[in-house]
């Protein structure tokens, strides 16, 4: 009883309350949220979420370009072959094995030069905005064209990286037909491209740290290392969380740069998760088999997403 | 190591001159990659497999560049890119407006895992999206088409821009629309006459990226598009350069001519992007 006259005893006292709170229970209530939100969700609806569960659907089907629109055979259920059958092949553990790495050598790579560079340049420098502009420059280039000419740099015979190492007395290397160098380019080129992006988002991190901080610490004599440690970090860490994440996501997901560079080649030796599946749909038709795959990395993804934010809890959190 | 990691000047003459060392060979290997595809571009068509190391080829010629320019589909595929890409970028953000602003101003069923939704399409891979559209696509007969195109790069781009204009909208006080309301204006005439005039440069910069996005796509470009005539700039420069024949010359001016126009936009407003859109507009 008490429950339902206490709605109707709040209903009363609008007329007394100001204009503000009036406005605002009017937009709680009023259907103008669903009228902006209708075109939309209807278009999401269509181009996300519908594909979403598709994907789900097919992954669990033995759907392929023969099978897909063929009058007398029709995709069937198979009941998860196509989960068994990536998980009991070896090559889907060496494959997650070199994506882990790949991962990993890229974000550390960006996160370590990005964070040096952006303390170098967090000072006064008479020309830090040339600094700045030609550094970002490699983020700003098409994704394409930055795969393609780093491609023709590590030609064997006329790319300038082994014109460079031959005039300084090293040997060439065989970049692109010797599946581990071609793994160590790719990683080159990925590194140089996302450098850039932590660069500044670090630098902006760092300039919103006020100096008082880092002169009382002086006078308490502290080094370098523990001012970095103790000062730089933790104020850091609101936009390093979020950008490590991102940085993580994009890398892990990042099929431009290896699929235009060696289409995970020489021998599938740069092959990632990602180049795997959109070779298996688009260029050899599995396509219930590649929704399988694409699930598998989209949850590997999830979960990773998950514990790190609930590891270093503070940022990233949506609300 | 006085205030290394702060703004405060103090540094030593050594340690400045050190400091400009380490960031000139930064730029250098930030900026030599770029440098080499201006040498090649330069070089005439007999010498592109040259092992000259010299930034301006001794020959240098602009037969490349005329060669793009009035021998090839460049300027179809650069209007086939600007149809695509603008109607990505205005459908998107037509779109993307007024849910940004729902989803900022207003609690509604469903808003926290509407939300959580819209990151989490982030961690989709690319095929994850890509193949169901493909086969969707294939059923409705909008392969090689545009319109199957820019739906596809929809499910990137409007997640996105619901996501970046929500958190603009968050920054404007409600007190914008409270006056409008007092003044005898409409929920809906408030967010059109009042919200959305002011975020003008908001809304400029997410339609930018938008169509930056579709603008340098090729994954899924290539997979939509098998026409030649269809062929937005990215799958043509690479034709161009063919799959196992380099051929140098042409891709490198294409490239050139193509890159130029993104980087200066780029470098106008990645800040934007960066700093997540806190452009101070309220006061303004």
């Amino acid at each position: 009883m008490s429950v339902t006259t206490q709605p109707a005893a709040a209903c009363a006292a609008p007329r007394k309350k100001p204009a503000s709170v009036r406005f605002r229970e009017h937009m709680r209530r009023n259907r103008l949220a669903y009228i902006l939100l209708l075109p939309a969700i209807l278009v999401i609806a269509i181009v996300v979420i519908y594909p979403f569960f598709y994907a789900f659907n097919l992954a669990f089907t033995n759907t392929n370009m023969y099978n897909i629109n063929s009058p007398d055979k029709t995709p069937q259920y198979n009941a998860g072959a196509n989960f068994t059958e990536i998980f009991s092949d070896p090559q889907f553990y060496v494959i997650l094995g070199r994506t882990v790495l790949w991962t990993v050598i890229n974000v550390v790579c960006h996160v370590s030069l990005g964070m040096g560079l952006a303390i170098l340049l967090n000072r006064n420098l008479k020309i830090r905005a040339l600094y700045r502009t030609l550094l970002v420059l490699p983020w700003a280039i098409p994704q394409v064209i930055v795969a393609m000419m780093w491609r023709n740099e590590f030609n064997t015979q006329y790319g300038s990286v082994n014109l460079i190492l031959q005039s300084i007395g090293l040997p060439a290397v065989s970049w692109l037909t010797n599946p581990f160098w071609a793994f160590v380019a790719v990683c080159i080129v990925n590194i140089w491209l996302g450098i850039p992006f932590m660069m500044i988002i670090i630098l902006g991190g760092l300039q919103s740290i006020s100096p008082e901080y880092y002169e009382a610490a002086q006078l308490d004599g502290a080094t370098a290392w523990q001012q970095f440690r103790r000062i730089t970090i933790p104020f850091l860490k609101p936009v390093l969380t979020p950008a490590i994440v991102l940085g993580t996501v994009w890398t892990f997901n990042n099929l431009n740069i290896i699929y235009l560079i060696t289409q995970g080649g020489p021998n599938n030796g740069t092959q990632i998760l990602v180049t795997y599946v959109y070779r298996a749909a688009f260029d050899y038709y599995r396509y219930g088999y590649s929704a399988a795959f694409s699930v598998i990395i989209f949850l590997i993804l999830l979960v990773f997403c998950l514990f790190y934010i609930r590891a270093t809890r503070g940022a990233g959190e949506v609300t | 190591m006085a205030g290394f990691f702060s703004r405060a000047r103090g540094d030593s003459p050594f340690k400045r001159i050190l400091i400009h060392l380490l960031l000139i060979f930064a730029c250098l290997v930030a900026i030599y990659p770029v440098l080499r595809v201006l040498t090649v571009s330069l070089r005439p068509g007999g010498s592109v497999f040259s092992m000259d190391l010299s930034m301006i080829p001794a020959d240098a010629t602009l037969e490349n560049y005329t060669q793009i320019l009035f021998q090839s589909d460049f300027w179809n595929w650069l209007k086939n890119s600007l149809i695509v890409s603008l109607s990505t970028a205005l459908v998107s953000l037509i779109l993307a407006a007024p849910a940004g602003y729902a989803f900022s101003r207003f609690k509604f069923v469903g808003k926290q895992p509407g939300l959580v939704f819209l990151l989490v399409t982030q961690l989709f891979p690319a095929t994850m999206l890509l193949l169901p559209l493909y086969i969707m696509l294939i059923k409705l007969s909008l392969i090689n088409t545009f319109l199957g195109l820019v739906f596809c790069y929809m499910s990137i781009s409007l997640p996105f821009s619901i996501w970046i204009l929500k958190g603009y909208f968050d920054t404007i006080p409600i007190d914008l629309e409270e006056a409008a309301w007092i003044d005898g204006s409409t929920p809906m005439g408030a967010f059109f006459r009042v919200i959305l005039p002011l975020s003008t440069p908001a809304l400029s910069i997410t339609a930018l990226f938008s169509f930056m996005t579709a603008w340098s796509e090729y994954i899924i470009a290539r997979i939509v598009l098998q026409n030649q005539g269809l062929f937005t700039w990215p799958l043509g420069t690479v034709t161009l350069q063919g799959a196992y024949y380099t051929n140098w010359g042409p891709f490198s001016a294409a490239a050139l001519l193509i890159s130029i126009p993104v980087v200066v936009l780029f470098m106008a407003t990645s800040r934007y992007l960066v700093s997540g859109l806190t452009l101070g507009a309220v006061k303004g």
